[in-house]
């Protein structure tokens, strides 16, 4: 029976085949939307473990979580060191991790933190040492993997994100390769806070000289801000950082902490969990509307499976009733059709799943933003199950009337019709 | 024991009698020629034989199996297991080559694939240059023997033929009919033939006559 399914699908090749892509193209894009939703949410929750609260300069606070947290946005602005020392000594914080953003190198962020910021992650170092002296930087899995730099090698930094503007005098050595851990840090090269200083320090004039130095409000924010040092209004250089990442130590922290740093002029703190889910949401209404659009070409699909197999079922009452006269039982005879819907929405299902999935690959090398957030080809979702056991309803439910025809077939009359 | 018997038959469509006290009986091995025009009720005959139609009054039993009596399934057992059909209307099925449709009567039939069976029945029908072609692109006698061919490989204990030469040309038709005999007589099936061919009483001798009621 089912040698006898694919020989009325190859049949009609044509036909079956547009219903397979109508089909293919649904799966396509439900998969691409269950992973591109499902994966987004897993790493922005992955990223921001361990960080309550982000403290960085005044701005959208969705842009400092985005630059601070998830390494994809410019930051807001500076902020003063002392904003560093003066929450580390307030009792609600549990770690206070600065950051000092600015550089990268290929399209990879160069962070200047304190190396407690690799418990975010549970980073681990795969090779060599954590960085120590100005200079020697570390990085991450990704980083190491996509540059083929390794220990021991040097590199220049470039401002902003781009390379356009290169920092040739103040190369990084690396000193170390992290172990993968599957969130951001994969993709961040890390390197002493003194470090970024002395790249955007006093010793190189051109460092903030197009940002507004002295006055980070002034920041051009387009680009990803430049942090190192401003000049102090005594003459001397005023060391900054880009944001604090914050650890509570208690939940009234959480109660206090905002409203008390929201009030200072020069500083703001958002929420990871907050700004995150505000930032899924804002996505979530355009997932959902293209989620409705992919259901209704599934269901177009069924539409036309079902058209197609009532009017093979009728065009083919004679085969039917031949099969039954030769020994077949109405059973197996329905089976034929129902295999017929089946095996259209089979590899409509299996083919879109392949597409779907080379898609977000393809969608990842032609969108860096995208390999950013970790968005992965290879990875299933358990719901891909159910969107195949979906299409399979839908190809058997499309099947069910055609193949019911098979229990009103008068055989003889049937038969006795010319063929 | 007969094989086939047909006790005082009769079938009416609506109001119109089409079979009435019909008998007829066949022995193992016995091959026969219902003879009659167009209308006299041939096609019905072979339907209540094969157990589509249900007979009005009279009794119709294969192998001692009273057809009536019997529930569907086992009707359609006892149909698949005992009669091949070859139709007045053909009804090759279009999506499979004339090979493939043999092999799935010989699969329904609940036999083993034997390819060198079908190969051979092909040789004997001069249809082997035609084993891989779409029943769509036969000739109406190349379609007629392929019908022939797909009764005739499920080895049935009861061969009924309808019309089976109706659209052939002499030639044809001879080998049709010397091919249904030959392959009766090797397997020891039971052989009907209901024709309006007069050309068919040269091969069976023994013939029945079906006149309209």
């Amino acid at each position: 029976m089912l040698t006898l399914a694919l020989a009325y699908l190859r049949d009609r090749g044509l036909v079956t085949l547009l219903n397979i892509v109508l089909l293919a193209l649904a799966v396509a894009m439900l998969v691409i939307l269950l992973l591109f939703s499902t994966q987004a949410a897993d790493r922005f929750a992955r990223d921001s473990r361990g960080i309550d609260l982000v403290v960085g300069a005044k701005g959208s606070p969705l842009q400092l979580i985005l630059s601070s947290v998830y390494h994809v946005d410019t930051a807001t602005g500076n902020i003063p060191l002392q904003s560093l020392e003066l929450l580390r000594n307030d009792p609600g914080v549990a770690r206070a991790i600065p950051l000092a953003l600015g550089d990268s190198f290929r399209g990879f962020r160069i962070v200047g933190t304190e190396p407690d910021f690799l418990g975010l992650h549970d980073a681990r170092l795969a090779v060599g040492r954590m960085y120590a002296a100005p200079g020697e930087a570390v990085l991450g899995a990704e980083v190491a993997r996509v540059t083929g730099a390794a220990v021991g090698q040097k590199f220049v930094g470039s401002h902003g994100l781009d390379d356009s503007q290169a920092h040739a005098a103040t190369p990084f050595s690396v000193v170390g390769v992290l172990a993968p851990t599957g969130t951001v840090t994969d993709r961040l090269i890390l390197t002493s806070i003194a470090s970024v200083w002395a790249v955007h320090g006093i010793a190189h004039p051109h460092a903030h000289g197009d940002e507004g130095s002295g006055d980070h409000h002034n920041h051009d924010h387009a680009t990803d801000a430049p942090h190192g040092a401003v000049l102090d209004p005594r003459g001397g250089p005023q060391p900054e950082i880009t944001a604090i990442l914050i650890s509570y130590r208690n939940a009234m922290a959480a109660i206090r902490l905002p409203a008390a740093i929201n009030r200072q002029t020069a500083l703001q703190s958002a929420s990871p969990a907050a700004e995150t889910a505000r930032l899924l949401t804002l996505f979530g209404a355009a997932i959902e509307g293209a989620r409705i659009f992919a259901w209704l070409l599934a269901l177009t699909a069924g539409l036309s499976i079902f058209v197609v197999l009532l009017s093979a079922s009728r065009s083919r009452e004679g085969d039917m009733a031949l099969l039954q006269v030769m020994g077949a039982t109405r059973w197996q005879v329905m089976g034929v059709v129902l295999l017929e819907g089946l095996m259209m929405a089979a590899a409509g299902a299996l083919i879109g799943l392949v597409a779907g999935h080379a898609l977000i690959g393809v969608g990842r090398m032609a969108f860096p933003t995208l390999a950013d957030i970790g968005l992965s080809p290879w990875l299933l979702h358990p719901g891909e199950a159910a969107i195949v056991a979906a299409m399979l309803g839908i190809g058997t439910v499309a099947a069910v009337i055609p193949a019911l025809r098979v229990f009103r077939t008068d055989l003889a009359l049937t038969l006795s019709r010319g063929s | 024991m007969m094989l086939l018997e047909l006790k005082r038959v009769t079938f009416h469509h609506g109001q119109t009698p089409i079979l009435r006290d019909f008998s007829l009986a066949m022995a193992p091995g016995e091959h026969r020629l219902l003879l009659g025009p167009s209308g006299s009720g041939k096609t019905t005959l072979i339907n209540l034989i094969a157990g589509l139609r249900t007979a009005d009054a009279g009794e119709i039993r294969i192998a001692g199996e009273d057809m009536a009596a019997l529930p569907r399934a086992a009707r359609d057992d006892l149909r698949r297991r005992r009669i091949g059909l070859v139709f007045q209307t053909l009804r090759l099925v279009s999506a499979l080559s004339v090979r493939r449709n043999l092999q799935l009567a010989q699969a329904l039939a609940g036999r083993s694939r034997d390819d060198g069976e079908i190969d051979g029945l092909l040789l004997a029908l001069g249809l082997s240059h035609r084993a891989e072609a779409n029943p769509r692109d036969l000739s109406q006698g190349e379609a007629q023997r392929a019908a022939v061919a797909r009764a005739l490989v499920a080895r049935p204990d009861l061969l009924i033929a309808d019309e089976p030469t109706s659209a052939l040309d002499d030639a044809n038709a001879d080998r049709v009919a010397r091919l249904l005999l030959d392959m009766a007589a090797q397997t020891g099936a039971t052989l009907l033939v209901a024709s309006h061919d007069a050309r068919l009483r040269e091969h069976i001798a023994d013939t029945t006559m079906l006149l309209p009621c």
